[in-house]
């Protein structure tokens, strides 16, 4: 626990500092405040709205794949207007199926698991926690949010291109992505806009590390010590690192693949290809090449996806179990060492690539030593319930609810790091069971509880609880529903990226296939709860006080919303650590970081 | 609330150019390992003869390195105005002799067009465009950098804006050394 220390007096660097000091005047037009806005407040909200959007579709994209593995010959109303190619009769062609999975997993993974929990939150929280009045870079933040949306316009331009989006998957392996529209519909337009929408996206989202990372070592207030940083921006302060090298190997993968694709270089396609009978104009590329780039991201981008949700978890826990996180430092050097080791284990997604067997057990190791980490950070939470006075919120319950889906996904990892296992289970629904737990379902997770944690700040007004509560129970037994079933369809050898199991040995699992889209459509419904309370709240919700969780950290000193500058002119001093909680201070159970009041015990 | 008057401590944007340093080193990092990959793929790599303007430009873009860091010497308060006339005139000089490298630039491309040597002509070919063109895009973005500080810093020579002008330079001098590094991959390799 940090002792409490005096400001030391200001030195030479804090003399330089004070012309640093922004002058933010609030914006007067609609389109400086509301569109084109510099604040990171407006920014964070932006992001968030772009992720809500895009899970919309997302989730409207993985029912229509759900309905048609349960039910591969009935027609689906109105998809025929919609696609009249890749479903003339309602029913979807198996091409179409691949591009609908292809734009679901593209649309989540970067536009929702990428999106929200890091540049969304981040955007919106860290500057505030760090005690800044804004990002240090409030243009280059601007135009992260605004090349970000581009990127997704681009990439939901592929729906409205005449072969419609591409089938190649959301890792986009080449030489399929590469080759062309010889290879497929949705291979020719579509892909090179998949292409250049995500290479837009990487220089979105460098521009929002390089932010996140500035901001966090340089506009510290004073007294905020590393070490009295909330978890949350660790996280994303971790994250943005990731970030920043992840991002800058997949933006060169891109701008090799859109050269092959339109300018006929031949950096992933070999020699001797020939599709729909023609030879390819290309020789000498190697497919492996871009797994090995794309996967160098792919990987970390795992952990940039669920390490946001590791810190939101964090800041959120001891606030309802009023007492401390077990072991604070011991998470945060956690969070380090699966940042660090993320980039030596993307070899474990390329087994069955035709990769030597000693790079796979070399791939394998560091693997399985990021377990451990993961596995002490989550015994830390775990522990720390032990003489809890836990509060029953709905941001606690995601909490949990978190802790339980990334353990219940992350076991199932344990059995996929080994070579031997994966070759059976790595073409199966084992696999897609897996990675929508310990990415998909935690990460969202870790969103829910942030929204309902700081929508209090982030609008003035508190969400419902009662809704809360019932959207968290109903999502949380229908998550269990949909992916833990996957797990036994894959031991059974059901095969993933099929489009439908009528014709041949896997017939018997069409029942549990039809079980698991009951449940995606129970989950989905849901989820109309939460957006009703958004909607709802945001309007009608009763007026929140500065501090409804009785929370520790900086930005429950300020008013819910913020004004424009945050802290008003002025910078706080930080005395104490975020995880003071179970104390006695005059504020209650609590000490907030910027009281100057002394603790028992020092 | 207690609060003092006194900001966080450094200036971002001596920072924010490191990160973005990284950022560039890690991508051309990529680039390079996707090159020794590619060579090693296929027996289709190609050596050719680099065409000699490359090291002329060389010589001027390190030359505009000397120029730019004789430039904020002299910029830097107290500043006397013959002082700060030279400044000014010896940053034109290194944005003339940046602009410059960049025409030598194309005036490679054009040359091994000349020869038949196009984008995909070979996986060589390939990289030495992808190479050289993006280098040059980066190259542009310091020129606007150089632009932009410089002229913050004729408004007003404060802390920040000199700060934000030694940025741009630590980038300028970056992308001379990202250049010579470049050149040694390009000569070895081509």
């Amino acid at each position: 626990m940090d002792q409490p220390s005096a400001p030391k007096p200001a030195g030479p660097r804090e003399t330089a500092a004070l012309i640093h000091k922004l002058k933010i005047e609030p914006p007067q037009s609609f389109i400086r405040k509301h569109i084109f806005s510099l604040d990171h407040k407006v920014i964070g909200k932006q992001y968030l709205d772009l992720a809500l959007v895009a899970v919309l579709t997302g989730m409207v994209l993985s029912w229509l794949m759900r309905f048609h593995l349960a039910f591969p010959k009935s027609p689906v109303p109105l998809l025929s207007t919609f696609a009249p190619k890749g479903a003339a009769d309602g029913v979807m062609t198996p091409e179409m199926y691949l591009a609908i999975m292809t734009m679901h997993g593209t649309i989540m993974v970067f536009f929702v698991l990428t999106t929200a929990p890091f540049a969304g939150f981040g955007n919106y929280v860290l500057p505030i926690q760090v005690g800044a009045e804004d990002m240090a870079f409030p243009r280059f933040n601007m135009m992260s949010f605004w090349v970000t949306f581009t990127a997704f316009l681009v990439l939901v331009a592929a729906f409205f291109v005449p072969e419609g989006p591409p089938i190649s998957g959301w890792t986009a392996y080449a030489p399929l992505s590469a080759v062309g529209k010889d290879a497929g519909p949705g291979l020719g337009t579509g892909q090179t806009l998949w292409a250049i929408s995500i290479a837009l996206f990487c220089v979105g989202q460098l521009l929002g590390a390089l932010n996140f990372i500035a901001t966090t070592l340089d506009l510290r207030t004073k007294g905020m010590t590393l070490a009295r940083m909330p978890f949350s921006t660790w996280a994303w302060f971790i994250t943005s690192v990731i970030g920043l090298i992840a991002f800058s190997v997949l933006f060169p993968a891109c701008v090799l693949l859109i050269l092959d694709r339109v300018a006929g270089t031949s950096f992933f396609i070999p020699a001797g290809l020939v599709i729909s009978d023609k030879l390819q104009p290309h020789s000498g590329g190697s497919p492996m090449l871009w797994q090995h780039l794309f996967w160098f991201f792919g990987h970390p981008e795992v952990y940039i996806a669920i390490l946001p949700g590791f810190g939101i978890v964090s800041h959120i826990l001891p606030a309802f179990l009023r007492k401390p996180l077990l072991g604070p430092r011991v998470l945060i050097a956690c969070m380090a060492a699966i940042g660090l080791l993320s980039y030596t284990v993307w070899g474990h997604h390329m087994f069955l690539s035709g990769m030597n067997p000693v790079s796979a057990t070399l791939f394998s190791v560091p693997t399985l030593i990021i377990t451990i980490p993961a596995t002490i950070s989550t015994l830390l939470w775990i522990g720390s319930i032990y003489g809890a006075r836990i509060r029953l919120t709905t941001a606690s319950l995601f909490c949990l609810g978190f802790v339980s889906v990334f353990v219940s996904g992350g076991i199932s990892g344990f059995f996929l790091a080994q070579p031997s296992i994966d070759t059976y289970l790595h073409g199966t629904y084992f696999v897609v069971g897996h990675f929508h737990f310990v990415m998909g379902v935690a990460a969202m997770f870790g969103i829910f509880a942030g929204t309902y944690f700081w929508f209090p700040k982030m609008y003035g007004r508190m969400m419902n609880e009662t809704i809360g509560k019932w959207h968290f129970f109903l999502t949380f037994i229908g998550v269990y529903c949909i992916f833990m079933p996957m797990h036994y369809l894959g031991l059974a050898g059901n095969v993933r990226r099929y489009s439908a199991f009528t014709d041949d040995y896997m017939q018997g699992s069409l029942p549990l296939h039809r079980f698991i889209t009951y449940a995606a459509l129970f989950t989905g419904g849901a989820q109309l709860l939460f957006l009703f309370n958004l909607v709802y709240s945001r309007l009608k919700g009763p007026a929140a006080p500065q501090n409804p969780w009785e929370a520790t950290s900086l930005e429950w000193t300020i008013p819910s919303p913020p004004p424009v500058n945050n802290f008003g002119d002025v910078h706080p001093v930080v005395y104490h650590g975020p995880n003071e909680y179970g104390m006695k201070g005059s504020t209650g159970d609590f000490v907030m970081q910027n009281s100057p009041e002394k603790m028992e015990g020092e | 609330m207690e609060a003092v008057e006194n900001a966080p401590s450094v200036i971002p944007s001596r920072t924010g150019v490191w990160v973005g340093i990284a950022a560039i080193t890690m991508s051309f990092a990529a680039y390079t390992s996707a090159m020794l990959v590619r060579e090693s793929a296929a027996p289709d790599w190609q050596h050719f003869q680099l065409p000699s303007i490359l090291y002329w430009n060389t010589l001027a873009l390190l030359a505009s390195s000397a120029t730019l860091e004789m430039a904020r010497r002299r910029l830097v308060p107290p500043v006397a105005a013959p002082a700060a006339r030279s400044g000014r005139a010896l940053l034109a000089i290194t944005l003339v002799l940046g602009l410059l490298f960049v025409a030598g630039q194309v005036a490679a491309w054009r040359a091994l067009a000349a020869q038949g040597i196009y984008l995909a002509t070979g996986p060589s070919a390939s990289f030495f465009y992808v190479f050289t063109v993006l280098h040059a895009l980066h190259l542009l973005g310091g020129v606007v950098g150089l632009v932009v500080t410089s002229a913050r810093v004729r408004a007003d020579a404060g802390v920040r804006a000199l700060a934000a002008l030694g940025s741009a330079s630590v980038y300028w001098h970056f992308m001379g050394a990202l250049w010579v590094y470049l050149l040694a991959v390009l000569t070895i390799k081509m």
